[in-house]
């Protein structure tokens, strides 16, 4: 019976969250359905078409994808070194490891993952400027959080015979984290840090938009000024960017589980 | 060695040890890779971690950190942080809910475990490529980042929430219809299978074969895809979406770093608490 | 290293606060370079004695000595120093899938070894003829470079105990290092850790199933029963009716077994003739 009055309870609950996330924001559908308004967005879809292809305008977007794919790239991987650095302290590493900086270290973690890329690039911009460097170091920060807390847990989840071993030697923690853990939880970091790469791409591509550099900014430049054309191959240069990766991305793990 | 001298006197047979490890030369061939790739693209992201620390740079980080304290606190500030909090998880709540709207038909049509065709071999033709167009439809609405979508339904439908409503309402769409596709078809098909064998309706063998089966898997996937949607609402603010990542570009623009500091409180515990309930209700229905 | 362990009692980490103590107090004097092997059923508490001596597990009550010195009453780095002198080789071989060989063999040398030196040698093995040389004790030397994964359970296990061939140690505790073995390999790998043992005169206890092997190699015989120790003899005095006394209701683990007849004080002969292998 207390089963059925909590999930009716939550079911409730839900309903209410729904009605009122509605309710409470004045949104314009009727601006949105209207005849007038799908007449003018079919006039806007049609002005995407044909997406600008001159051959001084795709040199410039593949510059910018280049420099999107290395900011997500050089993010993800100054993210994984700092992860592992950070996922040191913020993880028991046996039973019986005070780990005093474990708490301190899964607070700092948390607060770097919840910020998104975006915010953090924005408030990057002002000490490193406008420009993809801004947008790295955002990628980087942010990455680094969530990087850090997923191998923290996969170090706490790694069986601890060969560490006891070492342990019991008398061998210290960090010869016994390189020695004893690592060769057994890598595959699984390798693992997220190319999961997270693939999920990189999409942030970085649009951290553009506040001034981070790569195809965001030009994105954001050109629909500014209502280039629609140039819009559209700038989109077009995403999606095939971000398919590249993931099909990589898989790939690299495919290879890892072999 | 004194270790090792013993060891080769006890030996019977003296099989000479090798000298050279065999996996020395991959592991340099890969560093000097590494570091061969590594140095186009510091070029490419004009990384010079050395110009954080110039002047001016220092000049005015160290302003802005400095403005940052004390955090505002007006009860005024502190309401409109509020309510906009409150308009974010709107935002995200309603985005979702759109979303669903979209991604459950979506699975509905796409997936393989409702193919009545498939029952006897092969699909049939006709439903295989509309499954299929269905899929790369998903695949597309979820490749678009959610900024981008922001950006040109800002255009159409002017600044405020229903942009950013739409946005999440396409790309979560796109990513649920994957996700739930992929969870449906990787349940036990037995149960399905038989009751479409049997003669019931494809919604039928839906609500009473797959949807049981796979109830807890998919409601913990939308759970945890809700708390994204409040990361993704916030950042559409900074685009015109509305919400407390518009207050905070706006902040940011006047270097009013006492208004962020509060905001970025507010928001990291938003997050907390949607992480905590998101949490609590995976494991309750787990 | 000489080992005293006086009215010593141990409880399992888990155990809930009624439950029977993995050891009763107990008495047991090990000198210098002694061989020891440690017998009896399951649940006897061979392994909990072992990691007693191992510093893994701390006493109940009672005073355990090493060399003289109280381990639990020394600071943490002489704690360290001490314990990178004894050698514990647990039943599961600590060898982490997908290291190679090479590598895991040689980490049994790291309380010997500088922290950066340590660091030089996960990129590029430091001593590879010393690694070669342990390997070849236990006819493993052509798996020098191979993954620990890719290794049967029989030569994992003897991996394992070719570590205690590079650790700088004076004590080596070995828990059931015959438990993956055939009988031939089983007195091979036994023979190589007697042997190098006494030449090198470090104190041996090893925990063994295989009675037969344990009359065979080890001068001195130790019985637990039920965390009580039972008997602590040398290898002639124990005779057939105190072993069966000891796996009473455990006949089935008494697996061969001491032959009919009293035994001989057979170790000395039998190692002499086992020279040709390493």
């Amino acid at each position: 019976m207390k089963q059925s009055i909590s999930s009716r309870g939550f079911a409730v609950a839900l309903l209410v969250l729904v009605v009122a996330s509605f309710w409470t924001l004045d949104l314009q559908w009727a601006q949105f359905l209207s005849l007038d308004a799908l007449r003018s967005m079919g006039r806007f879809a049609g002005e995407f078409f044909p997406p600008d292809s001159s051959p001084a305008f795709l040199a410039r977007v593949a510059l910018g994808t280049w420099e999107t794919l290395a900011m997500s790239t050089l993010g993800t991987l100054l993210a994984a070194a700092a992860g592992m650095l950070l996922a040191l302290p913020a993880s028991r590493m046996f039973e019986g490891d005070a780990a005093r900086l474990r708490l301190p270290t899964r607070w700092l973690l948390n607060v770097l993952r919840s910020v998104p890329e975006l915010v953090w690039a924005a408030l990057l911009i002002i000490a490193a400027g406008l420009g993809p460097f801004a947008g790295t170091l955002a990628l980087a920060v942010h990455t680094a959080g969530v990087l850090g807390r997923l191998f923290a847990e996969a170090i706490e989840n790694a069986p601890p015979g060969p560490g006891a071993a070492l342990r019991a030697q008398g061998v210290g923690k960090t010869r016994v984290f390189l020695y004893a853990t690592l060769p057994q939880v890598l595959p699984q970091l390798l693992s997220y840090t190319l999961y997270r790469w693939e999920n990189n791409i999409r942030a970085a591509a649009v951290l553009g938009v506040v001034g981070a550099g790569g195809l965001g900014q030009l994105l954001a430049f050109h629909m500014g000024l209502f280039h629609m054309g140039k819009t559209a191959s700038i989109l077009g240069a995403m999606l095939l960017l971000v398919g590249a990766v993931d099909a990589l991305s898989y790939g690299a793990r495919r290879m890892l589980t072999r | 060695m004194a270790a090792s001298a013993d060891l080769a006197l006890t030996n019977g047979r003296a099989r000479p040890a090798p000298s050279r490890d065999p996996a020395w030369l991959g592991r340099l061939a890969w560093l000097a890779v590494a570091l061969v790739l590594l140095w186009p693209l510091a070029v490419a992201t004009e990384f010079r971690p050395w110009a954080l620390f110039d002047a001016r740079s220092l000049h005015v980080s160290s302003q802005f950190l400095r403005s940052f304290w004390p955090p505002a606190h007006g009860p005024d500030f502190l309401l409109l942080v509020a309510h906009e909090a409150w308009r974010t998880v709107a935002i995200a709540t309603a985005g979702l809910t759109l979303a669903l709207l979209l991604a459950v038909p979506a699975t509905l049509v796409s997936t393989h475990a409702l193919s009545v065709s498939a029952l006897s071999g092969r699909m049939a033709r006709g439903p295989f490529w509309l499954r299929q167009a269905v899929r790369w439809g998903l695949i597309v609405l979820r490749s678009v980042p959610e900024l981008v979508w922001a950006l040109v339904f800002v255009r159409v439908v002017g600044l405020g929430p229903t942009a950013g409503v739409l946005a999440i309402a396409l790309t979560y769409g796109g990513m649920l219809g994957k996700v739930y596709g992929e969870i449906l078809e990787s349940g036990d098909p037995h149960a399905t299978e038989t009751l479409l064998r049997n003669g019931s309706s494809r919604l039928q063998a839906f609500f009473f074969g797959l949807l049981p089966q796979n109830a807890a898997e998919l409601t913990s996937y939308t759970v945890y895809r809700w708390e994204c949607a409040i990361r993704s609402s916030v950042v559409l603010g900074f685009v015109g979406a509305g919400g407390l990542g518009q207050l905070l570009d706006g902040s940011m623009k006047m270097f009013s770093g006492g208004e962020v500091l509060t905001m970025l409180a507010v928001f990291v515990l938003l997050v907390a608490l949607a992480d905590r309930v998101s949490g609590g209700l995976r494991e309750s229905l787990g | 290293m000489k080992l005293e362990l006086r009215a010593l009692s141990a409880r399992h980490p888990a155990a809930r606060p009624g439950a029977a103590p993995a050891l009763h107090p107990l008495d047991l004097d090990i000198a210098d370079g002694e061989q020891v092997a440690v017998i009896g059923a399951s649940g006897a508490g061979k392994t909990s004695l072992l990691h007693v001596m191992a510093l893994a597990m701390k006493p109940a009550s009672g005073a355990l000595h090493l060399d003289g010195q109280q381990p639990w009453a020394l600071p943490r780095h002489a704690l360290q120093r001490l314990r990178g002198r004894l050698f514990l080789a647990p039943q599961v071989p600590p060898l982490p899938p997908r290291q190679r060989v090479v590598t895991a063999v040689l980490a049994g040398r790291l309380p010997a070894m500088g922290f950066w030196a340590s660091l030089r040698s996960l990129f590029r093995p430091s001593d590879l003829p010393a690694a070669h040389a342990a390997l070849e004790c236990f006819d493993l030397a052509d798996k020098l470079f191979e993954r620990t994964d890719r290794l049967s359970g029989g030569e994992r296990q003897r991996v394992g105990l070719a570590r205690a061939l590079l650790a700088p140690a004076r004590l080596w505790l070995v828990d059931e290092p015959l438990s993956a073995l055939d009988p031939t390999r089983s007195r091979q790998a036994l023979e190589t850790l007697v042997q190098i043992a006494r030449q090198r005169g470090i104190t041996l206890v090893a925990t063994l199933h295989q009675v037969d092997m344990a009359l065979a190699h080890f001068p001195r015989i130790v019985g637990l029963r039920e965390g009580q120790l039972v008997f602590d003899l040398p290898t002639a005095e124990v005779t057939r009716e105190r072993l069966e006394r000891l796996y009473a209701q455990h006949e089935d683990e008494l697996d061969g077994g001491a032959p009919r007849r009293s035994l001989e004080p057979a170790p000395a002969a039998a190692l002499s003739v086992a020279m040709q292998r390493c």
